[in-house]
């Protein structure tokens, strides 16, 4: 008999903190598997940001760093100048990402630092118990948005992908989801390429993976999942943004 | 050898020869002349890169960066970017990263304007940034002290493992005086227990400052502090001029000790026993040789361009023992020397 | 012959495994594990090792064999 699957090698034997059915477990593992594969992890370094992942240095056998809410963009331009030879994994939700470091993810893609974002997106604010993210679904129920996402007050969800994709220097693009298994194949694949790309020094690489948060949303894993299917998917699509260098055609 | 240099770019070639080859700004008068001075030489030096940021916030947050990488690395900025750079500090300090961070003040409080001013002593000396920590703050006076200082606040961040501050203002950065220079101020500092350099052969590092549960908060802090306590005892300098027989002991740092010193002259020509301490550390304040003074001491007159802010400090240091009087100008006014010599006179 | 095993004291009880596992060889169980959850267990049907459950385990409890 074959072991063809076990905990990768990239990961510390210590139990997630995570809610049950949350996805950062899932893509801690598949950056760990990616890590492992490409034989990265004694140059890797991965930049904790705030939010529910705020202890994701506790999991990687790699260096870690934490880093101030939104600021992890930055953090990485000075980590990757400082050393252009480490691997930089940026790891960041939608709070730390889409909200507080707006101005850092624009601007590190825009230069087109040489590191990967992963950004986990849960349509929520996790860590601190639920409230409203900036890409909350229109009508989703929140703690700070008790009767639903009402436009009036706060405005529409953010398309991360699709708004850096206007942007020019980025290597590659790709949002993909959890939420099955050829899905969860994608999302690996998508993670091991950007981190297959920042090797080779081909640029900035950001992967947005929709993720559940049961807890928050309300409701139990695989109601999760159908929600992720019903709501998250259609308003978020699935797909490569970018596949090219600079100025060239997708 | 000496050549004539502006403050700013006299602090950037400090920098640069001190092995800080990694620059991460964003524009604001009066310190541009850093960035664009940055922005010529750093992509000359292998290893070297100029990166402007897109706002203070993330300038601090490249440091924080690319000092956890193991590398000098400085940042510089004026009065409103600098509280942008308060979070970034704490952060900093609460991860025991060496840093250097430059103030070339200016006029406040919000936009305020371009002026010279010296009202952000209260944002370096006694916070800006969240939570306990401390600054060493270091204030040159002249071109040359803007880049000794500077040599010196790199030395002190990797000794004691904290952000560095240095106070400028606006006149220090864009006046023009002779300055030496060494060759190179040689980095011999060992990082390898704690940088991330890549987790090769050895367990991986960590860099982080959250400590959740309170005894072990509690435990950190303390440990920070001692090293603040040795640099207390170890790092504290100043400059005396006349205060051996000094009645009259005037305090001032940066721009406005150039304007004292005068006053002293002018004043000992009337017979009047005046000197003066200038604080070259803001912290660790120079409380000893203050007190010493105060045996011979009849007043004190704290002079600053603010409404006030290091003169709580000489109150401090003299608990009560002698009475401390203030004079300032704000808005980018300088004291003149004739101004500071009719307060004395007013109190002789 | 393919089957997998279960970490039980690492499973929250999520239950995706359950939904994504195409020959319905693993349930929830009835024991409380130290953590105070209903763990998943391997019924010991037939198992294809095609991973699904492994793959969506957020917790890594899981272990394939061929």
């Amino acid at each position: 008999m074959q072991k063809v699957f076990e905990r990768p090698k990239s990961l510390n034997d210590k139990a997630f903190h995570y809610c049950p059915g949350c996805g950062h477990g899932i893509v801690h593992r598949m950056l760990a598997e990616a890590i492992d594969e490409l034989g990265l992890q004694e140059r890797t370094i991965v930049i904790s940001p705030v939010g529910c992942s705020v202890f994701a240095y506790w999991y990687f056998a790699t260096d870690n760093v934490q880093a101030a809410h939104g600021r992890a963009p930055a953090v990485g331009t000075g980590l990757k100048r400082a050393n252009p030879d480490s691997i930089v994994i940026s790891y960041q939700g939608d709070g730390d990402l889409a909200s507080s470091g707006t101005a850092e993810i624009i601007h590190a893609a825009a230069r087109g630092e040489n590191f990967t974002v992963i950004f986990i997106n849960n349509a929520i604010y996790g860590m601190t118990g639920g409230q409203m993210a900036p890409t909350t679904l229109v009508g989703q129920a929140s703690a700070t948005s008790p009767y639903g996402r009402d436009p009036k007050f706060a405005g529409y969800p953010l398309h991360v992908c699709e708004m850096l994709a206007t942007i020019k220097a980025p290597r590659y693009i790709e949002r993909t989801s959890l939420n099955n298994v050829a899905n969860l194949t994608r999302t690996k694949r998508a993670v091991k390429k950007a981190l297959d790309l920042q090797q080779k020094g081909e640029g900035f690489t950001f992967v947005e993976v929709l993720a559940m948060c049961p807890t928050n949303w309300g409701v139990d894993p695989c109601e999760a999942v159908d929600w992720m299917e019903a709501s998250l998917m259609p308003e978020y699509p699935l797909g490569v943004f970018r596949d090219a260098r600079p100025g060239e055609v997708k | 050898m000496k050549t004539l240099m502006k403050g700013n770019e006299a602090l950037s070639e400090a920098a640069i020869r001190s092995g800080a080859t990694l620059y991460f700004g964003y524009p604001i008068t009066p310190q541009n002349e850093v960035a664009e001075y940055m922005s010529r030489r750093l992509p000359t030096i292998p290893g070297g890169a100029y990166i402007q940021a897109e706002t203070e916030v993330a300038a601090i947050n490249m440091v924080y960066g690319a000092v956890s990488a193991g590398r000098r690395a400085l940042t510089t900025s004026s009065s409103p970017g600098i509280s942008l750079m308060a979070e970034g500090i704490s952060y900093l300090a609460g991860a025991e990263l060496p840093a250097v961070v430059i103030n070339i003040m200016r006029g406040g409080p919000g936009l305020g304007n371009i002026n010279p001013e010296q009202a952000d002593y209260f944002q370096a000396v006694k916070g800006g940034g969240h939570g306990s920590y401390r600054l060493i703050v270091l204030a040159p006076s002249s071109v040359q002290e803007m880049a000794d200082l500077t040599v010196l606040a790199f030395t002190l961040a990797d000794r004691y493992r904290n952000p560095v501050m240095v106070v400028a203002d606006g006149n220090l950065g864009q006046m023009m005086e002779p300055v030496e220079l060494a060759e190179r101020y040689p980095d011999d500092v060992d990082r390898s227990t704690w940088a991330l350099t890549g987790a090769k052969g050895r367990p991986g590092h960590t860099i982080t400052s959250i400590y959740l549960e309170a005894d072990e908060m509690e435990a950190y802090i303390h440990k920070l502090y001692a090293k603040y306590d040795e640099a207390e005892r170890a790092e504290v300098r100043y400059e005396e001029y006349l205060t051996g027989d000094a009645e009259a002991v005037l305090v001032a740092y940066g721009i406005v000790s150039r304007v004292a010193r005068s006053a002293v002259d002018e004043l000992r020509a009337l017979g009047i026993k005046a000197g003066m301490v200038r604080p070259v550390t803001l912290w660790p304040f120079p409380k000893a040789i203050l007190q010493q003074l105060a045996d011979r001491a009849r007043f004190y007159l704290v002079c600053e361009m603010s409404m006030g802010q290091m003169v709580e400090d000489v109150l401090l240091a003299l608990n009560g023992r002698r009475p401390v009087h203030f004079y300032g100008r704000s808005g980018g006014n300088v004291p003149t020397p004739a101004e500071i010599v009719a307060e004395v006179r007013k109190r002789v | 012959m393919p089957m997998i095993t279960v970490r039980e004291d690492r499973c929250k009880g999520c239950s995706l495994c359950v939904r994504v596992c195409p020959t319905h060889v693993i349930e929830i169980g009835k024991r409380l594990n130290s953590k105070g959850y209903y763990a998943a267990v391997y019924t010991g049907g037939k198992c294809t090792a095609c991973k699904a459950c492994a793959l969506i385990c957020p917790d890594i409890c899981i272990e394939v064999f061929k």
